[in-house]
């Protein structure tokens, strides 16, 4: 177990330094310079252009600045600093990745509880009325877009029944990211339900399940324990690689809602092309992905006692 | 430009927001607030995330700016009209329009308590002409005589301070500029000249983080990503003091959801109105909505430096001119923001006049075609607007294009640049395929600002390549005459020669749509487009 988890970190490093290179190359082939984007249409002092390209060492050749770049952020934890802002971009994460977190982690939480529970009670009335229902409920919220999710229950909570606020100015207020974090949820929280009632439904008809009635289990035994821990293999497969994109891909939903996280501040880098603010959001989102897939991995040997890991 | 995101500015994307305060002394609120006033209330306005540390020198973006603008205080401002109004200078005098002198009004103190002294100004702009401190206005000192010394285009700088300022007594110091220019007193109204306290120098990035000015307004605190607040500053002694106890300047995404925000009272002030709100915000906010031209315009471009456009009768680019129908595109297509343009300087400029460029400017699709076909027609009977597709501008470039084909048959496509920054890029490089969209707000409100700065051979807003000797010549004869309404009138006399070479394609005027909650009064918007902060008034809870 712990040489397992070991070779999985070490495996980790070519995939870091790879898709790091990746992005910082992305964002230097983009066409646009940094430095002389700060002065739109006025053009600037070719003086003081000079002068920040310097300090900012994009007058370097790409991949001796990748390298200056990883080293100061491996040996001394120092992401750069933002063109534009001057300030350190460890800064600009740490503003950032608070609130995105604290809106993921609701997220996460509203759709593992809701999903699970929905594709439990689906899975166990398959093929029937209550079953069916469910289908139609999650097929609808697969196929709404974001956008128009968050603008309806807005329309609805904020401006007509007064329930919530419409848009989030205080992100430590539960009660402000609690639409944001339902309309985060809900395309997940579909799949959830729609792995976790598939999984069941196989579930039900195994040898182990109809043995534990036989042996006059109480039902709660049975569903609770034998059926889950072998249903919910491929729910927390998904439910692992979806914390990473609750984490990086709340984009729109962010917009949508006036939370200053990660998603905004990756729209803003892109289109300002601050590769370093860039590469550091994308560093710690690799990192998150890296180690929720461990995570899930681990799991499956608790979940399945037969799955191990010499 | 209101970050690079938000549709008002994106236009004229990452715009230098200049702040015109329009001292509108007396400008009390109409009636239309019953309240009585709190003159310690304390207000919220719509912003965003500067781009820039909060150092005067260095701040370009409108965010940023507003926040600059209510710290510190310039020698002098200017009215809504466009006159010169004293704030920290009591007075700034030449015989002969190159060499200044300033005299300040005593007893000012920046608000840590320290006197404001000519030391104060000299020092403050030496430190941000240099360009070893990398202050992105730094340009804005060239005027200045021994500028090139401080920051010459090559090699390295022979000196650290400016030849041309000096140090006469505590209140008193002279400018000397590298040549003549009558109107140089309204550059003095730009954030970029503000005076610097001594404690700035010790740490000039903690200075960007917790500004000490000398204006109105008193730095409190910048929370990242979400709000800069001010207060009124008690001992300040200029006219344009606060009548507000303070603003609160809030983070938004987008305006969409500001806009949400106003209507459900978490904002009282709103700087532009997103699309979509457009149509329904007069009726939400009745007299509470703002509508109103600003000193700002659309143009498209010619890039000159092309083969197509290279040696072109400029009756051609008059025809492509009039072929545009500006009138129904406002309408529709932009929503009534904008005004049809009618000449190339903005209203709300000294020197502004309308119907310049006459029927250059009139849609006309028969003398279109015309002349067109008197001009020798387009080469290759095609051309492109180029404009970044991240700003809005699709649906009027496209507008513009099917008008242009409609009248004239000339082919017409939009050239989308996938952002603001791509957009630059192709400009700066000179690969610009034929025609492109560009903008300008004004830096200060004189005609020169709109001519000398956009059409002059040298000029940083030419990026099209344009160049016209005649005119360089009568724009140096402007430059040097020797009373500002000389100067002015020269100015405009060049303007209206602008029309036989087209040196851009005139398109429309900005204007200010904007509205504040029912807890404020009295709020007005400025020749930038700005709101003035300190002519609000909170009413009592």
């Amino acid at each position: 177990m712990g040489r397992y988890v070991a070779r999985r970190l070490l495996q980790m490093i070519p995939v870091f330094i790879g898709t790091t290179l990746l992005i910082f190359l992305m964002v230097y082939a983009l066409p646009g310079d940094p430095v002389r984007g700060l002065f739109g249409d006025k053009g600037g002092s070719p003086q003081v252009i000079a002068q920040l390209r310097h300090q900012y060492g994009l007058d370097q050749p790409i991949l001796v600045q990748y390298w200056h770049y990883m080293k100061n952020m491996v040996l001394h934890a120092d992401f750069g600093t933002q063109i534009a802002s001057g300030r350190p971009v460890t800064d600009v994460l740490g503003d950032a990745f608070p609130v995105t977190l604290r809106l993921a982690a609701l997220a996460f939480l509203i759709e593992m509880v809701f999903g699970i529970a929905l594709g439990i009670v689906a899975g166990l009335r398959a093929g029937r009325i209550t079953d069916n229902a469910i289908l139609l409920v999650t097929l609808l919220l697969i196929s709404v877009p974001v956008f128009v999710l968050g603008y309806i229950l807005k329309v609805i909570f904020a401006f007509d029944l007064n329930w919530l606020p419409p848009n989030v100015n205080d992100s430590t207020n539960v009660n402000e990211l609690l639409m944001p974090a339902i309309v985060l949820a809900t395309a997940s929280l579909a799949y959830v339900t729609r792995l976790t009632r598939t999984s069941i439904a196989e579930n039900l008809r195994a040898d182990y399940i109809r043995t534990a009635v036989a042996k006059g289990l109480p039902r709660r035994r049975v569903v609770g324990v034998h059926l889950m821990r072998n249903s919910l293999i491929p729910v927390v497969t998904y439910l692992g690689t979806d914390i990473g994109a609750l984490m990086g891909g709340a984009v729109v939903t962010e917009g949508l809602f006036n939370i200053q996280g990660v998603g905004g501040t990756i729209y803003q880098s892109i289109v300002r092309r601050e590769g370093t603010t860039l590469v550091g959001l994308v560093t710690i989102l690799v990192l998150v992905y890296l180690l929720a897939n461990l995570l899930v991995d681990l799991l499956y040997a608790v979940l399945d006692p037969r799955i191990r890991y010499a | 430009m209101r970050g690079a995101k938000s549709a008002k500015w994106v236009a004229i994307a990452a715009v230098v927001a200049l702040g015109a305060t329009a001292c509108g002394g007396g400008g009390d609120s109409k009636g239309d607030s019953k309240a009585a006033v709190d003159p310690n209330g304390i207000f919220s306005v719509e912003s965003g995330e500067p781009q820039n540390p909060l150092q005067p020198a260095n701040t370009m973006e409108s965010y940023g700016s507003l926040v600059v603008k209510s710290l510190f205080s310039q020698l002098v401002s200017y009215d809504s009209a466009g006159k010169i109004v004293m704030v920290n200078a009591q007075s700034v005098d030449s015989k002969d329009n190159k060499t200044f002198t300033v005299k300040l009004k005593s007893g000012w103190k920046f608000h840590d308590g320290t006197p404001v002294t000519a030391t104060s100004y000299v020092k403050a702009w030496n430190w941000a002409a240099n360009p070893a401190n990398k202050q992105t206005n730094s340009f804005w000192f060239s005027d200045i005589q021994g500028y090139d010394e401080v920051a010459p285009a090559k090699g390295k700088p022979k000196a650290t301070e400016m030849s041309g300022l000096k140090v006469v007594d505590d209140n008193t110091f002279t400018i000397t500029l590298s040549k003549a220019m009558p109107y140089f007193v309204y550059k003095l109204g730009y954030e970029v000249f503000s005076p610097l306290p001594e404690s700035f120098y010790k740490d000039p990035k903690a200075a960007g983080e917790h500004p000490i000015g000398n204006g109105p307004y008193k730095f409190v605190s910048w929370q990242h990503k979400k709000q800069i607040q001010v207060a009124k500053y008690a001992d300040y002694k200029g006219p344009d003091a606060a009548k507000n106890g303070g603003v609160i300047f809030k983070n938004y995404a987008s305006p969409e959801t500001a806009y949400e925000d106003l209507k459900s009272g978490n904002v009282d002030v709103l700087t532009q109105i997103a699309p979509k709100d457009l149509p329904v915000y007069k009726q939400d906010l009745g007299s509470r909505a703002i509508d109103q031209s600003f000193s700002a315009i659309q143009t498209i471009a010619v890039a000159y430096y092309t083969k197509q456009w290279k040696n072109i009768d400029p009756k051609v680019i008059q025809g492509l001119s009039m072929a545009i129908d500006r009138n129904t595109i406002t309408k529709t297509v932009l929503n009534n923001t904008r005004e049809p343009a009618t000449g190339w300087v903005a209203k709300g400029v000294l020197g502004y006049k309308p119907n310049v460029a006459g029927d250059v400017t009139t849609y006309n699709p028969t003398k279109a075609k015309q002349l067109i076909k008197e001009g020798g027609g387009v080469p290759g009977n095609k051309i492109s607007i180029q404009f970044n597709a991240d700003g809005g501008h699709k649906d009027w470039v496209d507008a513009v294009c099917n008008s242009i084909t409609n009248a004239t048959g000339v082919k017409c496509v939009g050239d989308s640049k996938a952002d603001f920054q791509a957009d630059l890029n192709a400009r700066d490089a000179k690969q610009v395929k034929s025609l492109y969209r560009s903008g300008w707000v004004l830096d200060y409100p004189f005609i020169a600002n709109f001519i000398r700065d956009l059409y002059g051979t040298k000029s940083d807003g030419n990026q099209g390549g344009f160049s016209n000797k005649k005119i360089d010549d009568e724009i140096a004869a402007a430059d040097s005459a020797s009373t500002l309404e000389e100067s002015e009138q020269k100015y405009q006399e060049i303007e209206a020669q602008l029309k036989d070479s087209m040196p851009s394609i005139p398109l429309w005027y900005y204007k200010v749509n904007a509205g504040y909650s029912e807890k404020v009064s009295g709020v007005k918007f400025n020749q930038a487009g700005d709101p003035v902060l300190e002519g609000v008034q909170v009413a009592k809870k």
